[in-house]
């Protein structure tokens, strides 16, 4: 009876613990207030970062922590402008073959050493050392000569002028003090960096969440937002539920979470919801080898037959703008003045027609006794993907084209199918790379195993524009040659862009001076901040290192 | 009984061999190739360089090559570094995450059986009854339903609606400020959820299996025996019954020892808990060799060990087993 008793007791006090141990907060959060230092952001990540040396890493929540711990010499601002980071200023030379850069003196590493010119050669020679695992070294390589001219002074010079030049310095300084001579991939930096940017790394706990703390000494001014947390919760399903019950402040929305699941006016209350347009377009690739493919007309007819509008509305929940090409329409390499590809059945007929298609009595279109069908390849796991493909088939086989959908796991489908041009046409997507370089993609000479053009694409002109636009630091005459690609690319439509999804994210309430803008929204993250009076977390104050 | 155990033992190194060959031949079947730095549909990464890295991490050589270097390393217990891009000593990923799976399966394994067993001796004892369709009904209801839609309703209802229990993670934002006694509280807050519908899915095995082996004993002479010397049903319940029937149960038990240190996929997902399910999977995915092979190893080792565990207990319990 005693056992019972107490154990009666434990479970009322471990219930009223429960109760205890949660206030709602009652704060209204429309209140802009004045900036102030404190309070913590936790933010939610699928994926695990793998390691938080950026120059080992590829993978985006990787990326996402280092980026507050590291600065390169240079950066994009807001409207995706080059500006110096840890370089103050730089000079190109007249030849366009060197850049000086001019460091920001008194910028120290978070152990207080100084920051120089040896970091940025250290970092530049390790990138391009064989022996260091990165997917980062192509641009470095590039480079004839780095020289260290004084403490504060750092100069490159190129063989040929190189457009991505100046921005290839943008990645992430590293600590020589701390890694030379010492074998970078098994550094302790791995899982415990430290770098000179705003946040100085505090935890990681391994599979669950990774903890940042402010840097009161930063270059540019202390963080208001004291704490920095990712945690990692990989199921949307969970992350969800999470961001509703507080336990994470900031969180990507998918397009029927964005539209639909966040459209009541408890969660209006407490979060608020930003857009942008997200570094990505999807595309369905033909095989420009396969003999109906080879055919311009073909291409586009199909991009006629496919409703670009329909997909984003029934698919995104219009969560996307239509494509016209490989860039999205806030970049200044965007040229909106190209050839569309509005829904139009008849005009597709036609096309196929021209290029010598009858129609069957079986209602199947067919070319010198070949009928016209094929397979749209998609790799396992995105879903909007396989919805597209599903649209595109029934749109296409109104006009008398039978298409099959298979979807295969990714390492299988690069493997087997992409690297051996093993494919009728594809649904895949290119993230859009912030520096307008194409050269990898659609350069005929990339048509190797392993390289990008695995479409087989070939223009001469496009060639010769992509090598050009390449080989030359004026920006008005990249812009150029890379808006005449972008004609050439909607007239012989090698892919069918299809398009440009937005990236909705969910933030809470009480963060306050987020703006938007065509480079995301988390590039002046060191100004967010929290009004006194609706801070969360109490967090202690920062100690000095 | 010392020699046999020897031999057993002894014979345990061929069979490791020959589990470690057709392991790596079997992840080596699927196409692919790990992506060691994130190469694949990489613009920046150059021809040149990916072929560095393949030399690098041996992936270049004939398999028989690859292997013969994978087994020099593994008789010095060396595991070797993992393809993934933390690039960190495979044996040091399983440990990080063996305690927390261990814990959940053997806590969820634990409730399995003091569930489990009583429904068991409940349904065998009045079988047939409206009880025992009920509870029956509910074990399989247990079994069949998909767990993560169950995890998500009772992450939902408890999480976000009553707001008693935490929805993922197995510790809370302020854990380090907390005392022990907080500590402990919070843990179990977080593993009451996924503990709890792990357990519901295995109710239904040792439940049935407990209740079968149970009527099975029942209808055996020497329990008309017990009953006619006018022993109570209990004891003869407890004391001649159970005893016996519990034997299947005990083997079952010892069968489930490999599956310990396999964690779940699905249930380390949503309820986003570290554990090996979670490294398993994203491994296989990643094409992540010497992790898929280090698991695979301690699995295989774990069989090995748990099959020579019921065959002592085998002995044991029953003489006429009994080896040596």
């Amino acid at each position: 009876m005693t056992i019972q008793k107490n154990l009666f007791s434990i479970i009322v006090i471990a219930l009223l613990l429960v109760a205890c141990s949660r206030t709602k907060d009652a704060t209204r959060y429309d209140d802009p207030g004045k900036p102030a230092y404190g309070d913590t952001i936790i933010t939610g990540s699928i994926g695990e970062p793998s390691n938080l040396i950026p120059l080992l890493a590829t993978d985006q929540p990787s990326h996402a922590v280092a980026g507050n711990i590291y600065n390169g010499l240079v950066k994009y601002d807001k409207d995706l402008n080059i500006v110096g980071d840890l370089a103050e200023s730089w000079e190109i030379s007249k030849d366009n073959l060197s850049i000086i850069f001019h460091l920001r003196k008194g910028v120290k590493w978070h152990d207080g050493r100084p920051f120089t010119a040896h970091d940025v050669m250290y970092t530049y020679k390790v990138t391009v050392d064989p022996k260091t695992p990165t997917a980062y070294a192509g641009d470095f390589l590039l480079v004839k000569e780095a020289k260290v001219i004084d403490d504060y002074t750092f100069k490159v010079t190129y063989a040929k002028p190189f457009a991505p030049a100046l921005i290839s310095w943008s990645v992430a300084m590293l600590p020589k003090h701390l890694l030379e001579g010492r074998d970078i991939t098994t550094s302790p930096l791995l899982r415990s960096p430290l770098g000179t940017g705003p946040y100085i790394f505090k935890e990681w706990i391994a599979g669950d969440r990774v903890t940042l703390r402010a840097n009161p000494n930063y270059f540019e001014g202390r963080p208001y937002i004291d704490q920095y947390v990712m945690r990692i919760i990989p199921d949307t399903g969970t992350m969800f539920l999470e961001l509703k019950n507080y336990g994470i402040d900031m969180t990507g929305l998918a397009p029927l979470q964005a539209v639909r699941q966040t459209e009541y006016p408890a969660f209006r209350r407490e979060f608020n919801k930003f857009k942008y347009l997200a570094f990505q377009y999807v595309y369905l690739g033909y095989n420009l080898k396969h003999p109906f493919f080879k055919d311009k007309l073909v291409r586009q007819a199909i991009s006629y037959a496919i409703d670009k509008r329909e997909i984003i509305d029934g698919i995104l929940l219009g969560q996307g703008v239509e494509a016209t090409g490989p860039f999205k329409p806030d970049m200044w390499a965007y040229n909106g003045n190209v050839k569309r590809y509005d829904y139009d059945r008849e005009k597709a007929v036609s096309l196929l027609n021209e290029a010598g298609f009858t129609k069957g009595s079986d209602g199947v279109l067919s070319r010198d006794g070949k009928p016209f069908e094929f397979t749209i390849l998609l790799s396992q796991g995105n879903d909007v993907r396989i919805r597209c493909a599903e649209l595109i088939q029934r749109r296409l086989s109104e006009i008398g084209i039978q298409v099959k959908i298979r979807v295969i796991e990714w390492a299988s489908f690069i493997n087997q199918f992409i690297d051996k041009r093993n494919f009728e046409a594809v649904i895949l997507g290119w993230s859009i790379p912030q520096d307008p370089d194409l050269f990898d993609i659609w350069h005929s000479s990339k048509q190797g195993p392993k390289e990008l053009n695995f479409i087989s694409f070939e223009n001469k002109e496009v060639d010769d524009l992509l090598v050009k636009a390449r080989h030359t630091l004026n920006q008005e005459e990249r812009k150029r040659s890379i808006y005449r690609i972008q004609e050439i690319l909607a007239e012989e439509q090698p892919y069918t862009f299809l398009f440009v999804p937005y990236a909705n994210v969910a933030i809470h309430k009480r963060f306050k001076g987020i703006v938007p803008a065509a480079a995301g929204l988390e590039y002046d993250f060191i100004k967010w901040y929290v009004p006194e009076n609706q801070r969360r977390y109490k967090t202690h104050a920062t100690v000095s290192p | 009984m010392l020699q046999y155990l020897l031999k057993r033992l002894l014979l345990m190194i061929p069979m490791m061999l020959g589990i470690t060959l057709i392991s790596f031949a079997l992840i080596h079947l699927p196409p692919g190739e790990p992506d060691i730095i994130g190469a694949e549909m990489n613009p920046k990464v150059t021809k040149q360089v990916r072929e560095q890295i393949r030399a690098l991490y041996d992936l270049d050589k004939p398999l028989p090559v690859q292997y013969y270097l994978w087994l020099k390393r593994f008789v010095k217990l060396d595991f070797g570094t993992s393809f993934a891009q933390d690039r960190r000593p495979v044996i040091s990923k399983i440990t990080e995450r063996l305690p927390i799976t261990i814990t959940i399966e053997l806590l969820s394994m634990v409730l399995i059986f003091i569930v489990g067993i009583p429904i068991g001796v409940y349904c065998a004892q009045h079988k047939d009854t409206i009880m025992d369709k009920i509870l029956t009904s509910f074990v399989f209801a247990g079994f069949a339903v998909p767990h993560f839609w169950l995890a998500l309703l009772l992450m939902l209802f408890f999480g976000v609606h009553l707001e008693l229990l935490p929805i993922s993670g197995i510790k809370s934002f302020n854990f380090s400020e907390l005392s022990l006694f907080q500590k402990t509280l919070d843990m179990t807050k977080h593993l009451i959820l996924p503990i709890g519908i792990s357990a519901l899915g295995g109710l239904a095995g040792i439940s049935r299996y407990m209740k079968n082996s149970l009527l099975e004993v029942l209808r055996q002479e020497y329990i008309t025996t017990a009953y006619a010397k006018g022993l109570p049903e209990k004891v003869v319940l407890r004391k001649h019954a159970l005893r016996n029937a519990l034997l299947p149960v005990i083997t079952i038990l010892g069968l489930s020892v490999p599956g310990l240190i396999g964690g779940s996929v699905i249930f380390e997902t949503i309820f986003a808990i570290p554990g090996m399910g979670q490294l398993f999977f994203a491994s296989v995915m990643s094409r992540d060799y010497p992790t898929i092979m280090g698991i695979l190893v301690m699995g295989g080792v774990l069989t090995l060990l748990g099959n020579l565990l019921a065959d002592i207990m085998y002995g044991l319990a029953d003489p006429r087993i009994r080896v040596g």
